[in-house]
């Protein structure tokens, strides 16, 4: 450490010297970050005996617990992402321009900024209370249609319910965004296209709309991550009762539960190119997105 | 422009009751301890016990160690970025995003496989945990503090310092410290706020903390795991209403730079 400051101390001519200035950054990135991931890429095509294999990338497609795994996580990132994006987006729209009183907004954004923070155990917890088998809701249910939820086989521990659940911390994240989005579309724009005969349908339809695409899409990818990779919420809500990746990786870490510690490598690299290519695609349609709102 | 209200306030009851009703529904369900009554016996019971406090307490410590060397970490990086290396800002960037590609559940057991185990055997120590923490932080941290610097002219404040004699020690802590208090501590918020409910890295790493604990009460007990969801609520519209309050006056402060 005192090394690096020593060398970068003077106003170094030679540019390559100041890259010193980040390197206890970038080390605490290689060991932490970057040889963790390495290493799980280098050991999914490990065999047991330690040879090259492919075998456990193979089983990623064949296994039908991973299989199965995998569809329930991506099933849920895909429910959530678009509901939350949708719900998000209408809500962003009714608070920024649908004329509502001004503390409102100052109000719903920081309620976003807690609720797209509140995750993990205790959102569990509160939804268990909501729509469990005691919860507030179940009861009002029951009581209103004099049923008991129990008896009809209805149970909110499965890729719904926690759909549900996800949901909370989904949509504000999406209003927390396009928010800044929509204030960015100009009032000049929507007076351009009734000048030149549009109506309100026409402006949506080739002016806002594909102005927000980028912001849309890119957020709604973001809301695909967040809900593929998320683990406390879902360990809390139903134990291992719903497959999800996260929870097998999970169990794989406590003990190891596919019998192949190659298999839970492979398992993880998975994850890491789904999430990678996600984090693409977002970086993509955010600089798409800047050519027009800034 | 009566229509869109109608429909503005629609949407907008809809997400309130979204919003409000898990909450109240926490409330109502960590009162009925007792049968036939509401009281606040669930709360008594989860403050009356000693096993709270301390895993409370293990949380506190775990952010705050995250917090400063998160703070070490990023603030001279970020500083460095702005004053010589503007060509880097890509790269550490990148790295600041990483968690969103290797979520916390891959990295601890990526971090586990390989520090694991001898030959480097960091398991007995909380590094681990603290530097997961660490790159939760990341995206944060870096963003309020980049943006701070971005409001501050960071290379005439150092020319400044530089040719009054002052070394490098004394302008991160004396000049630029100083001068990004707001934007350090908007970052600082926001982590301890993820840091005291988080249960991913706690639970695998099996280290004693607040989530873990929640959730091992939620196995054993009704009721008390809603009063302390509740706790663990109150605890981040704090983290995330502070943080807000003091950002306040920056936000105020660039719109007016900007007319």
């Amino acid at each position: 450490m005192s090394a690096v400051e020593k060398i970068s101390q003077p106003p170094a001519r030679k540019v390559d010297w100041n890259w010193l200035g980040i390197a206890p950054f970038f080390l605490f990135a290689i060991v932490f970050l970057f040889l963790p991931s390495l290493s799980i890429f280098y050991r999914s095509f490990q065999a047991n005996d330690g040879s090259l294999t492919f075998d456990n990338i193979i089983a990623l497609f064949t296994v039908r617990d991973i299989i199965n795994a995998y569809k329930t996580s991506l099933t849920i990132s895909l429910i959530t992402a678009v509901g939350g994006a949708i719900f998000g987006f209408l809500l962003a729209y009714a608070v920024v321009l649908g004329g509502l009183p001004r503390g409102i907004r100052t109000f719903m954004s920081t309620f976003s900024g807690v609720a797209s923070n509140f995750a993990g155990v205790p959102l569990a917890f509160a939804f268990i209370a909501t729509m469990g088998n005691a919860g507030l809701v179940t009861r009002w249910i029951e009581g209103i249609f004099n049923i008991s939820t129990r008896e009809l086989g209805f149970s909110i521990y499965n890729m719904w319910g926690l759909s549900i659940v996800y949901m909370y911390f989904q949509f504000p994240l999406m209003v927390l965004i396009m928010a800044p989005a929509l204030d960015g579309l100009r009032r000049e724009w929507r007076e351009a296209c009734e000048n030149l005969g549009g109506n309100s349908y026409h402006y949506w339809r080739y002016v806002a709309f594909p102005i927000l695409m980028p912001s849309l899409l890119g957020t709604m990818i973001l809301l695909f991550g967040n809900a593929f990779g998320a683990y406390a919420t879902a360990y809390a809500f139903s134990g291992s009762f719903i497959n999800l990746v996260t929870i097998l990786i999970g169990a794989q870490i406590q003990g190891d539960v596919l019998y192949n510690p190659g298999l839970g490598n492979a398992l993880a690299l998975g994850m890491i190119f789904i999430m990678g290519m996600c984090m693409a695609g977002y970086a993509w349609m955010q600089q798409r997105a800047a050519r027009w709102l800034r | 422009m009566k229509k869109i209200n109608i429909w503005a306030w629609i949407v907008l009851l809809i997400g309130m009751v979204y919003f409000f009703l898990p909450l109240i529904s926490t409330l109502e369900f960590s009162m009925k301890m007792i049968k036939d009554r509401y009281t606040f016996e669930a709360f008594r019971v989860a403050f009356t016990d000693r096993a709270f406090f301390e895993h409370f307490g293990y949380s506190v410590l775990w952010a705050l160690l995250t917090i400063f060397f998160s703070t070490l970490l990023v603030v001279p990086t970020a500083y460095w970025v702005h004053w010589k290396l503007p060509k880097a800002r890509p790269y550490v960037e990148f790295v600041t995003l990483m968690p969103f590609v290797v979520p916390a559940v891959v990295l601890t057991f990526g971090l586990i496989r390989l520090y694991g185990r001898p030959p480097i055997l960091l398991i007995g120590s909380p590094i681990l945990l603290i530097a997961g923490y660490i790159v939760l932080s990341l995206p944060y941290m870096f963003r309020a503090v980049d943006t701070g610097l971005r409001s501050i002219d960071v290379r005439t404040l150092t020319e400044a310092a530089l040719s009054l004699g002052a070394g490098w020690g004394t302008i991160l802590t004396k000049v630029i410290f100083p001068n990004l208090r707001v934007a350090i501590l908007s970052g600082v918020f926001l982590t301890f706020a993820i840091v005291m409910g988080e249960f991913t890295f706690a639970s695998l790493l099996a280290w004693p903390a607040f989530g873990p604990y929640m959730e091992e009460i939620g196995s054993m007990r009704a009721y008390t795991p809603q009063a302390l969801s509740l706790v663990s609520f109150l605890l981040t519209w704090a983290s995330i209403g502070l943080l807000q309050w003091i950002g306040r006056g920056r936000v105020q402060e660039q719109v007016a730079g900007a007319h």
